[in-house]
């Protein structure tokens, strides 16, 4: 995975709760056997009529949020169904970052093995960055490194995200090669049990 | 006696691998299931490092979610058809018993687990798929992981895991006639809703829990993640062992005795503690229906639609209405359905069948309704013709299938169209998860069975017949 310190991008605002990983990816796309290409079809049955038509209600369909990379969401966010088509769809549509007020599990780490950063951030703030993206092209600036997040009128804050996931997204380290370091110990682990 | 502990504590120590501060521990996992939707990355992943399956022998996988559950040998769909056949191919070149489509173990992945015998008392399961919290009724750790885990497992056979806190969720009192598992789950989830469980593992305890079949004890920890919560689990008892015994894959002989011996060990212990408890009284629970386009947003069959303005969530409710194409304040003994699916990892075991059968038996499903019965796995279809529960069904006129994943999510050609609307035994009722546009309203199968034949939701405990 890609290595991530910083990013600095257009946010866009989805302000549902419990957004669900059907509704980020729907079924019909998941027969695919490649890990890429799902963006067109990130929140399908959201962003297109029964004929394939681009709604032009649903706002990320809008040319002002056309190149956002960061999804602004509601409490829960990527509950349901454990695929890692969800994280695969975001990112291949260009999300880098994802904050909301809390995550379901399965999508948190889901995010992280694909390198993007989700960001639990109180309700408050996001409420605010929430309308403010509503109202007018939004830029946020996410700096992993020292765990703030800033908008260009100056007000910084900070977030919380565990050391072991900020060292793995800040080096793209692949998990399973830092996994096999500790291969002796699986094997003894083996052996115990035999 | 040391501190007393609860299974989830027993299993954890028992799977440690590495330990280090600051970070997750590495957990050993002793059964690794796979299915062909979230996989085939996984493999591709490995190939390109030029890595091996490490434990093939304790990795199984089953073609279940997009399988036909009619005209088994017609895959229309070319790439779903491709994605089952790179499963096959997946599991010839690294060695991986694989259950095909046509193969007499064949089933859901969470129903052939348990069916089979590779889900026990106290070993650590993961699968692709977020309802392994399924195996978790037999007093198994089990969880669903995404595609890069499924590669991590499938390379290394261990899983960086947090400890996840406990949730202690005590059902005491027991069911009234007609209340089933899902009804209780069901009411849980609208009671605490969709996110309570998460960051938690949920222990089941408490007298309603210990009378229900091993059956309902997996409909009820199935749908833990429909609560948030990754892994739910029961603490083995007799049941468990009764139910696990002469099994493919479990001990034999007095191999057998000393698993089971090791298993009712496994069970909490007195005095042990948990993060959190919530209590419900099982006697208070009625047969529970959704409403909305999430499982916490459900009622008593007896009750009403919600009222947008009393909703503490005002726009999801409003949003969830509009989808459902439902009135504020509406009965939902009111609500009509033209499509009834009996099936799912939740609710398609023999039991299962066998208490809607019992609703259907002599009568018959309301002209305009589609009704399908889709059997858990090829057994449980295998058993149920045996007790002549397919023709009760097709008698009644419900279709009678093949098994598979099917109407839960559609990934195959059993969908409910735009506009459709559902009774389904399964276990969301998100947008567009059984079609497009279709409809979904979560019950138990008696309640499915109900809604077939009058054609709108009705109180089964006042169905002629069930009480008595």
């Amino acid at each position: 995975m890609e290595a991530i310190q910083e990013h600095k991008g257009l946010v866009y605002p989805l302000d549902r709760s419990n957004v669900d990983t059907d509704q980020i990816i729907p079924k019909q796309f998941l027969k695919r056997i490649e890990r890429t290409g799902f963006g067109e079809f990130l929140f399908y049955n959201w962003r297109f009529d029964d004929d394939g038509n681009p709604r032009e209600d649903f706002t990320l369909n809008q040319q002002a949020y056309k190149n956002s990379s960061i999804l602004l969401a509601g409490e829960n966010f990527g509950c349901g169904s454990s695929r890692e088509h969800a994280p695969w769809a975001l990112t291949d549509f260009g999300f880098k970052v994802i904050l909301a007020p809390s995550f379901a599990d399965i999508f948190y780490n889901n995010a992280l093995k694909n390198g993007i950063i989700p960001i639990k951030m109180e309700e408050e703030q996001l409420n605010e960055w929430m309308q403010e993206a509503t109202d007018s092209q939004f830029v946020l600036h996410v700096d992993l490194l020292n765990q703030q997040i800033s908008d260009e009128k100056g007000n910084v804050i900070t977030f919380d995200i565990p050391e072991y996931h900020k060292e793995k997204l800040l080096n793209g380290w692949d998990d399973i090669a830092l996994t096999l370091l500790q291969e002796d110990k699986i094997l003894a682990y083996e052996a115990s049990r035999n | 006696m040391g501190k007393p502990e609860t299974v989830v504590d027993k299993i954890w120590k028992k799977h440690v691998v590495h330990q280090e501060e600051g970070k997750p521990d590495l957990l050993y996992i002793d059964q690794h299931l796979v299915h062909e939707v979230t996989s085939p990355q996984a493999f591709e992943g490995l190939r390109l490092t030029n890595r091996k399956v490490r434990r093939p022998d304790l990795t199984f996988a089953t073609m279940d979610h997009n399988v036909p559950t009619k005209n088994r040998h017609v895959v229309k769909d070319e790439i779903s058809k491709k994605q089952m056949e790179t499963l096959k191919q997946n599991c010839a070149d690294f060695g991986i018993k694989l259950a095909d489509m046509f193969h007499p173990d064949q089933g859901i992945v969470h129903v052939i687990g348990p069916q089979l015998g590779l889900t026990q008392p106290g070993k650590t399961i993961v699968c692709g798929d977020s309802h392994t919290s399924t195996h978790g009724a037999f007093g198994a750790l089990a969880f669903g992981i995404g595609t890069s885990e499924v590669e991590h497992v499938l390379a290394t056979q261990t899983i960086w895991q947090e400890r996840p806190k406990s949730l202690n969720v005590k059902v005491i009192g027991d069911l009234g006639p007609g209340v089933t598992a899902k009804d209780l789950i069901l009411a849980i989830i609208a009671k605490f809703g969709v996110r309570f469980g998460t960051g938690y593992v949920m222990e089941y305890t408490g007298d309603a829990i210990r009378n229900l079949s091993m059956e309902g004890r997996m409909t009820i920890c199935n749908m833990s993640i429909e609560a948030g919560a990754r892994a739910g689990l029961i603490s083995p008892d007799q049941k468990t062992i009764d139910y696990l015994e002469g099994r493919e894959y479990v001990p034999k002989g007095d191999a057998f005795e000393k698993a089971a011996e090791e298993w009712l060990a496994l069970a909490t212990d007195e005095g042990a503690t948990y993060d959190h408890t919530v209590t419900i009284h099982a006697d208070e629970i009625e047969p529970q229906v959704t409403w909305g386009t999430n499982p916490g947003m459900c009622v008593p069959v007896g009750g009403n639609t919600p009222i947008v303005a009393d909703s503490d969530h005002k726009e999801d409710v409003k949003r969830a209405l509009e989808y459902m194409g439902l009135e504020e304040n509406q009965p939902i003994t009111s609500i009509e359905i033209d499509h009834v699916f009996i099936g799912s990892c939740t609710n398609s075991r023999l039991g299962d069948l066998e208490k809607a059968a019992a609703i259907v038996k002599g009568r018959k499903v309301k002209d305009h309704i589609k009704a399908i019965v889709v059997p858990g796995s090829f057994s449980v279809k295998l058993q149920a013709e045996e007790a002549g529960l397919d023709k009760v069904f097709t008698e009644a006129g419900f279709e009678w299938r093949e098994s598979g994943c099917s109407m839960c999510l559609g990934m195959n050609d059993d969908i409910v169209p735009a506009g459709g609307r559902c009774a389904s035994t399964s276990n969301r009722n998100f947008e567009g998860r059984q079609g497009n546009g279709a409809r979904t309203h979560l019950v138990s199968p008696e309640m499915a069975a109900a809604a077939a034949i009058e054609g709108r939701f009705v109180d089964v405990r006042n169905f002629a017949g069930v009480l008595s």
